[in-house]
């Protein structure tokens, strides 16, 4: 959806100190919009420029690498560009983007108006689009010089402007990111830029989880939710156990390198091998919440697509949770090489391996799911079983380094570079491609370009794997991860070559994408109401959704509730169309888009969009505090955000309206389903069922 | 005593896995890897591998069922224009075949984590008896401290062949990470704490090295060599490495080096026993000790002289080089560009390489 920059704003009368604004298009609605599928849209474009981002820089990374000694990156530039496309693609992109589909569809899949804290929603929003902004300001504020002591090429004070984006590795390891050994301010644009991610994420997992707990439509009991819902909610709950953990953890770090804590400086009695355990307490959780919505995704995509349900639902949805439960117990299994007791590395091994159990359930059952189905090889099809096939690589490899011996040959070399792309590219990125390519109607209300998609996903697969299968060798024939150069004698070099041309391959199919989006978003052939025969609630809607979602509250009485109503099965247990099916569909579309009386919809705000400015200025606050105009902004930061809070808790839950208002007075809005007033709680209340509907 | 051009073999004795490599290899028209892992050289790498092939060729098989029945189905049940296939059949699931797929692969994992668990035990503390040499990581070098005669060298360590090595490592600033991919796998060096890995090496020969873990700008130019040699030539070694330095000819080139040495920054944080002899701990940056440079056949990190068999003129000419401007090829270095002149740069090269 374009961002048009004229505004509409409706007169109100002055009864209240803070009045909400009612913009439903232009500008400003963006900027202050609490409605779910417009925060999903903004996360969804955020999310896609930073994928842009990090794409560029996994480009000159891999022009770098594309030779021995290559000289086209500086080691500054290269460490960065390394560290900064970690924390774009985890943090900026899939994390987001993943957020995006949770933000547009949850609600819709669970029957729901809005997710149970619209504006809460919306600051998640706003914390992570400054957050992303701040980590890459420091393309011009950050400062990266040698460690102390030390002399860059040339006597150069300090690095060249790639040089100076986060620089630390994503994992920004104790005691490198220590002020001794980083002494610009690259490592705290890092730590306080994810500092700030981590809060927006624990706002959204907190609205999730509340979300589908209570929000479900009547009869939607927990095990008639899609898969897509269920991984939503695992990910939600990952989200809120596993991002305290690295709070505390960057705060350590953040109070070592500003105010002279001394947690993990080792020549103090600090211990930089507690950073890795917190650390990875919550990374190897955030790859999880990485994965999971992927597989929620193609859980969705490989019934529809071969017209059979999800084979072992409760599996599937079981496994998610076991994989999410045993996460949180493998973390040391990226510590295998750091000098961790035996016993220890013994009981990681093994724990390490039991993931192996749930994850082959799942594809097992995706298997069997298209097994006997009537199978379309549509784009968003092509893209789940491109999946399925690499993820099981990602998988096998993983099994690998659980294997701890041959682990402390493959830490720390490309072969590990090699297995986690194959997860999150292989894995995530095809997954969420499978989404977008399925939810694309149901977003703009066209069809995208089938001979565009199908070119999009060819180009993809081919160059994915190239880029990533020989790493897997590489690594095991020495190449160290995170080298600037490597020696021409190591024989490292075809293969590499071989790699960056991959990367360009990708980097074609994602022109093609783009290309696809933008031309079918405008051109594309007019979507039918439901174009892919799907299961799920969000397909009994007119599309682009309405505003308000669903005009007449849905009442499910099954898994797979809007295939019921239009499928019968036979004696032998095959489907067969109902008779009246497509008047079915038209029906519940017809009814979903047309309300018959007011509908309640969370108001926009303007005080979501200042809480994440004011907690953007307290970070820089706290990374120039020693300056004389660090501890002002600090304050101001501190003010703006206090002051949004205290604002937003003042405004008023619904609006007065005009007295010409064609509505029907009293709660009435401005009529027409659009627009339409809100009945929101003070943030903090948690709405029954009871209270959602009324 | 020189311990250089001794370059490891390369001996695929293990069939499935030699074929394997070779095609890979051969592929890309090269064969000579110094840090290829698969290439073992001693038990103890030989041991890993042994781990990880079995579990490589399980994990072919698997990926062969899956991606083979995934392309099977998708052949099978792919939906054709002029081919109406009746409605599919709405399966919901087998509780027979969760239980097979939960039960089958939870057996052969189990079949792998018994020997990785033995495997584990067996390889992850050094035994007793073995020869203790200190590790120590530094931005970026590694330094070799013999505990037994008291040798310390940089970059290259050297080791009598058939020996039980152990390294008792730590680190002097960020975290290290000591790969000799050819004799072990990786363990950290860790500020203010020890850690060990067994090293072991069967034969005579050079075996080539990498800091694993990031730790800094010129984490790349951070690698290291282990040279195995006959227990007699070790020991000669070790009898070298505690002479004091050899003094220049007077008159020669070499000893205007040494005042060049002396007169310049370069004391402040190197020594050569018998030329200045300061306190360590006085020193402003710990760096290698130089007494026998010119025994060791790499500098700066392990890095130079580039190539796989470099001759003495490339030796020195790289050396010329380093001295010329140590930021530039390793950038972030400790050693700054001193701004000594050609002529100064001379000296000093000619009093370096007869450091043996």
């Amino acid at each position: 959806m374009a961002i048009d920059l004229t505004t509409e704003t409706v007169e109100r009368s002055e009864t209240t100190v803070f009045r909400r604004p009612q913009l439903t298009t232009g500008f400003w609605s963006w900027i202050t919009t609490a409605d779910h599928k417009k925060i999903g849209l903004l996360y969804g474009y955020t999310a896609f420029f930073f994928f842009i981002a990090g794409g560029v820089e996994a480009l000159l990374i891999r022009i770098q690498l594309s030779g021995p000694e290559g000289a086209f990156l500086s080691a500054a530039e290269y460490n960065g560009l390394f560290t900064t496309h970690a924390i774009t693609m985890i943090f900026l992109f899939v994390m987001p983007i993943s957020a995006a589909f949770f933000n547009y569809l949850l609600p819709l899949m669970i029957g729901a108006r809005d997710v149970a804290f619209p504006r809460m929603n919306a600051v998640s929003y706003w914390i992570f689009l400054f957050g992303g902004v701040f980590i890459y300001s420091s393309l011009i504020f950050g400062t990266n010089p040698a460690p102390v002591g030390g002399s860059l090429p040339g006597g150069a004070a300090d690095a060249e402007m790639l040089g100076s984006i986060p620089n630390s590795g994503w994992f920004i390891y104790a005691p490198n990111s220590g002020a001794a050994y980083s002494p610009g301010t690259a490592v705290d644009f890092a730590a306080l830029g994810l500092q700030m991610l981590g809060v927006a994420s624990l706002i959204s997992a907190v609205n999730f989880i509340v979300t589908i707990l209570n929000m479900r439509a009547k009869g939607m009991r927990l095990l008639r939710m899609p898969v897509f819902v269920w991984m939503t909610f695992v990910v939600a709950l990952l989200l809120l156990f596993s991002l305290p953990i690295i709070a505390i953890a960057l705060f350590m770090l953040t109070f070592d390198r500003q105010f002279g804590t001394l947690f993990f400086v080792a020549e103090a009695g600090g211990d930089p091998i507690l950073w890795q355990h917190l650390f990875w307490l919550f990374g190897h959780p955030e790859v999880y919440i990485l994965i999971l919505p992927a597989m929620g995704i193609v859980s969705e995509t490989l019934p529809v697509f071969s017209k059979k349900p999800l084979f072992g639902y409760p599996a599937v949805v079981f496994a998610g949770a076991a994989i999410a439960f045993l996460g949180f117990g493998v973390w040391a299994h990226h510590m295998f090489a750091s000098g961790i007791p035996t016993v220890a590395q013994a009981a990681f091994g093994l724990s390490t391996m039991t993931i192996a159990i749930p994850t082959g359930i799942k594809i097992f059952n995706w298997l069997g799911t298209v097994w006997g189905g009537k199978v379309r090889l549509s784009t968003p099809m092509l893209f789940s079983l491109g999946f399925v096939a690499l993820f099981v690589i990602g998988g096998l490899s993983g099994v690998t380094h659980a294997v701890v011996p041959s682990d402390w040959q493959q830490t720390d070399t490309y072969y590990i570079v090699a297995h986690f792309h194959y997860v999150l590219f292989g894995g995530s990125i095809f997954g969420l491609f499978a989404g977008i390519y399925y939810w694309f109607p149901k977003l703009t209300g066209r069809m995208y370009n089938e001979s565009l998609g199908k070119w999009h996903f060819w180009l993809m697969f081919i160059g994915m794997n190239l880029t990533f299968g020989p790493m897997h060798w590489l690594g095991l024939q020495g190449m160290v991860r995170r080298t600037w150069v490597y020696a021409e004698e190591a024989g490292l070099g075809p293969w590499n070559m071989a790699a960056t041309v991959g990367a360009f391959i990708i980097a074609v199919s994602v022109g093609v994408f783009m290309v696809n989006w933008m031309y079918s978003k405008r051109r594309g052939r007019p979507a039918p109401d439901d174009p892919w025969d799907a299961r799920t609630l969000e397909w009994t809607m007119p599309s682009p959704t309405p505003e308000y979602n669903f005009a007449v509250e849905p009442v499910v009485t099954s898994l797979d509730d809007f295939w019921h109503q239009k499928y019968d099965e036979d004696e032998e247990g095959r489907a067969v169309r109902k008779e009246k099916a497509d008047e079915i569909v038209a029906d519940l579309i017809y009814t979903n888009g047309h309300p018959d009386r007011e509908i309640h919809l969370p108001a926009p705000s303007y005080f979501p969009f200042f809480v994440g400015l004011g907690i953007m200025l307290i970070a820089y606050g706290i990374m120039y505090h020693t300056k004389p105009w660090g501890i002002p902004l600090l304050a101001a930061g501190a003010v703006v955000t206090v002051a949004a809070f205290v604002a937003w808790g003042s405004e008023p839950l619904e609006e007065i309206h005009d007295e010409d208002d064609h509505g029907n007075g009293g709660d009435g809005g401005d009529g027409g389903g659009h627009g339409i007033e809100t009945h929101e709680p003070p943030a903090g209340a948690v709405l029954s069922a009871g209270e959602r509907r009324a | 005593m020189n311990l250089r051009k001794r370059t490891g073999r390369l001996s695929f004795g293990r069939a499935p896995a030699a074929l394997l490599v070779l095609v890979l290899l051969g592929s890309c028209g090269r064969v000579e890897q110094p840090l290829n892992s698969f290439d073992s050289q001693g038990p103890i790498a030989e041991r890993i591998n042994a781990l990880f092939w079995p579990v490589f060729w399980i994990a072919v098989v698997i990926f062969v069922l899956v991606q083979g029945a995934l392309l099977l189905t998708v052949f099978l049940f792919r939906e054709r224009r002029g081919k109406e296939r009746p409605e599919p059949k709405q399966i919901t699931g087998s509780t027979r075949l969760e239980l097979l797929w939960t039960v089958i692969p939870t057996l052969i994992l189990a079949g792998i984590a018994v020997p990785t668990v033995a495997t584990l035990f067996d390889l992850a503390d050094c035994p007793p008896g073995a020869m203790d040499i200190e590790v120590i990581g530094h931005q970026w070098w590694f330094e070799y401290r013999y505990p037994d005669s008291g040798a310390v060298t940089a970059n290259i360590m050297a080791i009598p062949e058939d020996t039980e090595i152990c390294a008792r490592m730590t680190s002097d600033d960020v975290l290290h990470n000591f790969w000799i991919p050819k004799l072990a796998g990786k363990r950290y060096l860790v500020p203010g704490q020890e850690t060990v890995q067994r090293l072991y090496a069967e034969e005579p020969g050079e075996y080539w090295g990498h800091c694993a873990e990031f730790c800094g700008l010129s984490h790349a130019r951070m690698r290291a060599r282990v040279v195995a040699m006959t227990q007699g030539d070790f020991d000669a070694w070790v009898d070298d490495q505690l002479r004091p330095a050899v003094m220049p000819a007077p008159g020669s080139e070499a000893e205007r080096g040494m005042e060049v040495f002396l007169a310049s920054a370069c004391i402040g944080c190197h020594i050569i026993d018998g030329v200045n002899n300061p306190d360590p701990a006085t020193l402003t940056v710990a760096s290698p000790d130089l007494t026998h440079f010119a025994s060791r056949h790499v500098f700066a990190g392990a890095t130079l002289p580039a190539g796989l068999n470099p001759t003495r003129a490339d030796w020195e000419a790289d050396l010329r080089k380093w001295l010329a401007d140590p930021p530039t090829w390793k950038p972030g270095s400790f050693m700054p560009d001193l701004g000594l002149t050609a002529d100064e740069i001379d000296a000093l090269a000619a009093y370096l390489s007869t450091l043996e």
